[in-house]
């Protein structure tokens, strides 16, 4: 009978072609704009991604990574004084106007990195060398900024231009000569990453009492992060965070204070809705087309249960035939965005399986509808 | 005139049945302390005005509709003492049935649509295909079994909706007006077919029918007008008799 229930089903082409339509919108919508919207929340964090400190000091008042609350160059000392920290290290993180060869300005994320050890320095070098990032006026940036600085380049016979090692910006009116290409993770602000010491940094940025945006630390081996963050900031009274606090602490501040969930979240839920209202719909009016076979199987001696059972597989089937459309699509669409590399994108694998259970919510919704139709119709109409 | 045959055992008793829908002022009694019979190997036929009550008996005998009171026993099993579950079970076990709109799946075919009760008593498919096929043979037309029902013409699906009720072998075959919607050398064929199909002493067929045409073919023919049978008839003379005055 699950075989007949599905041929009833795939024969009827209009409506299954709808249902399933309808279903890969759903999915695609509820798959897609969350993508984005994680993707987007990892760029809030990008500074942690590329710097892979382990623990975050800062001032008691900051809530976020690019929350400036700058802090006195002698807390770093502070910090490395408490019991259990191996090292500490001093970042500045500033956005900054940088000038291109050709007069006009970009907007880069500058980052400051303690000159002796480099630590928060990025992992991955694409060209150049980290140790160049100690000569005069050097800087490190990424792919990214490649882009950014070489738009609108020419060279003098007019042929674009692209920026590379060894060519050279201005941050602030100082000389930023470029000595390396690093991998990183895009910024929030949409400026790309600058390195450079921290002593620099503090040159090219305008100048502040205090400076310091943020310590890096590490504890001593046998101690838990939590328990140095616990020290640092019982004894200096300053905010420490492990990286992963830190970063839920920076994605919970967006969620709060920004439209962007609010915006996605009504996106995905115009695509539950759309997606609910479109297999409702459709399978309640299969269904209704085939009341009179239903009610004729019933006549022929097909209990509730077995009916109920044809209906549970038409709709799931549907369903889990419209997800893998759907997530295909979206798989595609989101591939296509992050070659493009305009938009952030990233899909735990929790939004999969979340948007698997609404649509088998939706189907198993829509599958409901049928069946107390079908389970209320006396087998008697069709002697009618 | 097709020759009688001996009734045998009853395989269909009503006795006092009632049968009413709706309630208060809107309440319609429907049937009224009707008592009817069918006996294996005969073909009996229910005739009546619209209205007169002839589908809901048919649906009661078939336990699609229960009565409101009365004894209905069918092959010896009381159908109200049964639960729901247990007179569906016995419907899709002993009862075969022909409806006037044919009612077959539009988008299976014709060996499946045929298949259909005894899939729905569990059969494999394999086993279920293999006899509808045989079931295909026997009502004449074994070359469509790949054909959906929508490219044949009214009498094969009617004939197609005769291989489906007798696929299961029941004992029972209710045809609601099985040559409504046929024309009347299509309704001659299939009524022939049904009348072959009554030949089995083991088997009963009521068929419902406002067409007069089809009446030569009953051994024993119940006539109904406002909820009660009016008089059976009995033998081919009355039966004749009544063909002629309604034609």
């Amino acid at each position: 009978m699950i075989r007949l229930a599905l041929k009833m089903l795939f024969g009827d082409r209009g409506k299954y072609l709808l249902l399933v339509s309808g279903l890969t919108f759903s999915t695609l919508l509820m798959t897609q704009f969350p993508s984005v919207f994680c993707g987007l929340m990892t760029w809030t964090y990008a500074n942690m991604f590329n710097s892979r400190s382990h623990i975050w000091v800062m001032d008691p008042k900051a809530e976020q990574s690019l929350d400036s609350k700058p802090l006195r160059d002698t807390d770093v000392n502070r910090v490395r004084s408490v019991a259990g920290v191996a090292w500490a290290a001093p970042y500045f993180q500033g956005t900054l106007q940088a000038r291109m060869p050709d007069g006009n300005f970009k907007l880069v994320t500058l980052v400051g990195l303690d000159a002796t050890t480099l630590a928060g320095a990025p992992a991955l070098l694409l060209q150049g060398s980290l140790d160049e990032l100690r000569l005069p006026n050097t800087i490190i940036t990424d792919e990214f900024g490649l882009d950014r600085f070489s738009e609108g380049q020419r060279n003098p016979d007019g042929s674009p231009r692209r920026i590379g090692i060894g060519d050279t910006i201005e941050i602030n009116d100082r000389e930023a000569r470029i000595v390396g290409v690093a991998k990183t993770r895009r910024s929030f602000t949409g400026g790309p990453f600058v390195f450079t010491t921290y002593d620099r940094a503090v040159l090219y940025a305008p100048q502040q009492r205090k400076m310091l945006t943020f310590i890096l630390a590490a504890g001593e081996p046998g101690l838990s992060d939590e328990e140095v963050c616990r020290r640092i900031a019982a004894e200096t009274g300053l905010r420490a965070l492990t990286e992963e606090e830190f970063r839920w602490s920076t994605i919970w501040w967006y969620v709060r204070n920004t439209g962007i969930p609010f915006a996605i979240g009504s996106i995905v839920l115009i695509g539950a809705i759309v997606g609910m209202l479109i297999a409702a719909q459709t399978f309640h009016a299969f269904v209704l087309e085939n009341l009179r076979n239903f009610a004729a199987l019933k006549a022929m001696g097909a209990s509730n249960g077995r009916l109920t059972a044809m209906l549970a597989v038409q709709s799931l089937t549907t369903g889990l035939i419209g997800y893998g459309i759907g997530a295909g699509v979206a798989s595609v669409v989101l591939r296509f965005f992050v070659r493009l590399g305009k938009v952030g994108v990233y899909t735990p694998w929790q939004l999969p399986v979340a948007v698997l259970g609404v649509i088998l919510l939706i189907s198993g919704f829509s599958a409901l509808l049928g069946i107390i139709r079908v389970t209320r119709t006396e087998p008697a109409i069709v002697f009618r | 005139m097709p020759d009688p045959l001996p009734p045998s055992r009853p395989a269909i008793t009503v006795r006092q049945l009632d049968k009413s829908f709706g309630e208060g002022d809107a309440r319609i009694d429907v049937l009224k302390r009707v008592d009817f019979s069918a006996c294996e190997g005969e073909m009996m036929f229910l005739v009546g005005p619209s209205g007169c009550g002839k589908t809901t008996l048919l649906s009661i005998i078939a336990g699609t509709l229960a009565g409101d009171a009365g004894e209905i026993d069918v092959l010896g099993q009381s159908l109200p003492r049964l639960t729901r579950a247990e007179v569906t079970a016995f419907r899709a076990r002993y009862i075969g049935f022909v409806f006037q709109q044919f009612n077959l799946i539009p988008t299976l075919t014709v060996l499946e649509n045929v298949a259909v009760p005894l899939l729905i008593q569990g059969a494999p498919m394999r086993t279920a295909l293999a006899r509808a096929q045989e079931s295909l043979a026997r009502v004449g037309i074994p070359e469509k079994v790949r054909e959906h029902p929508g490219r044949l013409s009214g009498g094969q699906q009617q004939r197609v909706a005769i291989a489906r009720a007798l696929v299961h072998e029941p004992r029972v075959i209710i045809c609601d007006e099985p040559t409504a919607s046929l024309d009347r050398e299509n309704g001659q064929r299939v009524m022939a077919l049904l009348r072959d199909v009554a030949r089995d002493p083991r088997r009963c067929v009521v068929v419902v029918t406002h067409d007069p045409r089809t009446y030569p073919f009953a051994d024993r023919m119940s006539e109904m007008e406002d909820g009660r049978i009016l008089r059976v008839l009995q033998t081919p003379a009355e039966i004749g008799a009544a063909h002629t005055e309604k034609l």
